[in-house]
């Protein structure tokens, strides 16, 4: 099995080349055949990936340590769910799975990109095969699974403890999914860039995957946010860890291209912009790639250094980068601009909102890449951590959530920010009273803090408002607002209801930030602790043994001052013992969207052990909050325009200069 | 078997560079005074463990981390002003250890980057609005002659 999935990735690589040669070939001669060539070749390159794939899974599920990733990664003691996900938990597994989501999404634009132009289409197929191509080598050449050892040894290595959590089932798959979602965009940049023209059926396919792979990111952020939260043992939810912007940074231009692609599709303008920001986002994910995978950063995603790797994945990353970029340079002028439009309109507003974007993604790449290039350069060593970037990231938050609820308010072409304004009346009114509220009646709120929950309802109100004012609620009659309200474009939902969970995201930002109660205590059976309005009493310690670890299993009573029973709250400290590793497993205990939160730690000088809780206040908006963008996010794409599919080509060259109207 | 041999000691380094899981801040290192407390907290996140991957000092359980956090303690109880307790570490041990880099001409491009790209493509934007304003402008007023016939004839069938 395990030579047949060695066997059909080598098989991929060479399908990849096909794929990346013929179609290519084919769309410049305008020969049919060839250009067919590309979708079925896809096809197959994603069967022999998946095959391989599954052959890997399945040497982790019999625990095969004959093979030496195998070995390194797993142990015959773990639950079967970490010894699956074990598979993708290591430089190798990850590599490989990253592949297996690329030829995913070729294959995905061979099977429904049936409308497309052919000639395009084959462009696209050409280029996502070229980009497989460049990883099969990578993954054949450096980083291979399947490599077996002479003597199979009797027991594995284990896999990092930190990594044995359901977290490793959904974080690294979405994640992928996100990233290389982006390679779509990518591939129909470049596509678009080769042929020198860009037709109304690129804006119409392009902003559905990147919405898809926007969606993914979204999910693959938050869900290793909320893991690093409760595993770490700290209650952090954001370290600024350069692994971490790795991440943020192509959701950032993810995002900016999302909404550029909005004013591409309905206006035909900022074409030349889309494009490049295409190039970007999956470029940033390439980096992303680069900085984990090559070790150039230590942090717990890389799982292993090794410097041929690195050099392998710059060499990529140069090539596609500045091969696309190159192209781009060259062929942006041939691009024609779009329709016009007044600074103060929905077109207006969208290039506000990416003109913060990217400054914000620049501002996370420098902060991210100056300690390296600078130690390169001078050989001096600085630091650029989460206060270098709270400074700047926050500061350009701010205007971009001021601005964000008038986007939508404002009409395409030429807007009336006057209007838009008192429209925004309510929403301006709630801002300031929430403000107000937290300032004058919540304890430990400063004049900071209050903005921050001011400009969080004002994003909350604000999106609200969008709603209401389609609908006429309030205006006509409540059956006809109602019936209005259910026959709004899904996009309109779409986009309320993403800005909705970003100021829920805000919210529990500013909540656990300016709110957030600590406690460091040395417990001894029987000893309480009171935080927040809570009563913690340390009830026993008992010693359990797992699977494959053994822990001291705390129990703590949670009660209210008053005295009501609110359940059991159970810490642990665990050692795994096959890499004789500690991890702690915090207690929380959720209550409504606050959370109490139990971290244990060494046995105190008293005899007892030491106690770490918070009470972290409206902490779950946080990840609530991406969960509604998301939602945002699908509702948009469930959108009719973008169901009933991209329109037929046009007969007609795009018509030159500005549309009439 | 050298390669097992070689990954042994791989994994052995790995194990060995691995944080602990015991926490920072113990309760015996907490000043008695809330306020001094507080500033060492709010001290502490700005400076770096030395030895541990991109976590405060704040955060980290490794003893270096601890004695930094007993150092700037002592410091504070001592009289100094946050500022003075910085400076102190710094000097110590040099830059590295601040998580938010000092505002100077070296690190003119890490500050400066959102500010210049801020104006500069704020700055593009009024241009290219006002160029395209005049571009529109200008259209406006030369309807070629086809656009003057079609406008006509349109203008014939409406009536």
């Amino acid at each position: 099995m395990v030579e047949i999935g060695h066997f059909a990735l080598v098989l991929a690589f060479a399908l990849s080349l096909v794929q990346a040669a013929l179609p290519f070939i084919g769309a410049r001669t305008r020969q049919d055949r060839l250009m067919a060539v590309g979708g079925p070749v896809a096809i197959t390159a994603f069967a022999m990936t998946a095959l391989s794939f599954l052959a890997l899974v399945a040497a982790y599920v019999q625990s095969d340590f004959s093979v030496l990733n195998v070995w390194e990664n797993s142990h015959s003691a773990k639950p079967l769910l970490y010894k699956i996900t074990g598979t993708w938990g290591n430089h190798e597994g990850s590599m490989l799975l990253w592949v297996l989501i690329l030829t995913f999404f070729g294959a995905l634009v061979a099977a429904f990109g049936r409308n497309l132009p052919p000639v395009l289409k084959a462009d696209v197929i050409a280029v996502q095969g070229l980009i497989g191509a460049a990883f099969f080598l990578f993954v054949l050449s450096t980083s291979n699974p399947f490599v077996r050892l002479v003597l199979a040894p009797i027991e594995g290595s284990d896999l990092n403890p930190v990594l044995q959590d359901v977290g490793l089932a959904i974080h690294p798959p979405l994640l992928y999914l996100g990233y290389v979602g982006f390679s779509v965009c990518f591939s129909f940049a470049v596509a678009a860039l080769i042929e020198g023209r860009i037709d109304a059926a690129w804006a119409r396919w392009v902003r559905p995957w990147t919405l898809a792979a926007w969606i993914f990111l979204t999910g693959g952020i938050a869900m290793g946010s909320y893991w690093a939260y409760y595993e770490l043992g700290w209650g952090g939810f954001w370290f600024w860890d350069p692994v971490e912007n790795a991440s943020f940074m192509p959701w950032l231009a993810g995002t900016a291209l999302l909404h550029s692609a909005i004013v591409m599709e309905r206006r035909e303008a900022l074409k030349i912009w889309t494009i490049l920001l295409a190039l970007l986002a999956f470029s940033l994910s390439l980096l992303g790639t680069f900085l984990v995978r090559s070790g150039v950063l230590t942090s717990v995603h890389a799982f292993a250094t090794d410097p041929t790797r690195g050099v392998f994945i710059l060499a990529l990353l140069a090539f596609f980068v500045g091969g696309s970029l190159s192209l781009f340079a060259f062929r942006a002028q041939s691009l024609q601009p779009g329709g016009l439009f007044q600074p103060i309109s929905r077109e207006g507003a969208l290039v506000l909102n990416n003109l913060f974007l990217t400054t914000a993604t620049a501002t996370v790449f420098v902060g991210t890449l100056y300690p390296l290039a600078l130690e390169a350069v001078t050989g001096e060593k600085i630091s650029v951590g989460a206060p270098f970037f709270n400074l700047t990231f926050g500061a350009l938050m701010v205007p971009l959530m001021i601005a964000m609820p008038f986007g939508p308010l404002l009409a395409w072409k030429r807007g009336d920010l006057a209007a838009a304004g008192q429209r925004l009346f309510a929403a301006a009114g709630g801002a300031l009273l929430a403000g107000l509220v937290a300032l004058l009646f919540v304890d430990g709120v400063t004049a900071f803090a209050a903005v921050g929950f001011g400009l969080a309802a004002w994003l909350l109100i604000g999106a609200v408002t969008d709603l209401v004012l389609r609908a006429g609620i309030g205006s006509v009659a409540p059956s006809v607002a109602l019936r209005r309200f259910a026959g709004l474009p899904r996009s309109v939902f779409g986009t309320a209801l993403a800005h909705f969970g970003l100021g829920l995201t805000a919210l529990g930002i500013v909540s656990v930030t300016a709110l957030q109660a600590e406690r460091i205590v040395a417990m001894k059976p029987g000893d309480t602790v009171d935080i927040s309005g809570y009563v913690l009493t340390f009830d026993r310690m008992e010693p359990v043994r797992g699977p494959n670890y053994t822990e001291d299993r705390a129990y703590f009573a949670l009660a209210t001052e008053a005295g009501r029973d609110l359940g059991e709250v159970i810490s642990s400290k665990r050692v795994y013992t096959a890499r004789q590793m500690p991890t702690t497993e915090a207690g929380i205990a959720t209550r409504g969207f606050s959370q109490v939160y139990v971290s244990l730690g060494d046995p105190a000088a008293n005899g007892g052990t030491v106690v770490r809780v918070w009470h972290k206040p409206l902490v779950t908006l946080i990840w609530l909050g991406a969960l509604v963008m998301m939602a945002g996010g699908t509702m948009s794409l469930a959108d009719r325009r973008l169901r009933i599919g991209a329109p037929a080509r046009r007969k007609v060259k795009a018509a030159a200069g500005v549309p009439a109207e | 078997m050298r390669l097992p041999r070689i990954l042994a000691l791989l994994v052995g380094l790995f194990l060995a560079l691995q944080p602990g899981t015991a926490f920072s801040v113990t309760p015996d290192e907490v000043l008695a005074d809330p306020a001094l407390e507080a500033r060492a907290r709010a001290i502490s996140a700005g400076l770096r463990c030395m030895i541990c991957q991109n976590q405060s000092i704040d955060e980290s359980d490794a003893a270096l981390a601890k004695d930094l956090r007993v150092l700037v303690r002592q410091r504070l109880v001592a009289g100094d002003t946050d500022e003075e307790v910085i400076a102190y570490v710094v000097s110590r041990y040099g830059e590295f250890v601040l998580l938010k880099p000092e505002f100077n001409w070296r690190n003119a491009l890490l500050w400066g980057t959102p500010v210049l790209l801020l104006a500069i493509g704020g700055g593009y934007l009024i241009v290219a609005a006002r160029r395209r304003r005049r571009v529109a402008v200008g259209e406006i007023a030369a309807l070629s002659d086809e656009e003057k016939t079609a406008l006509a004839q349109a203008l014939k069938r409406e009536a």
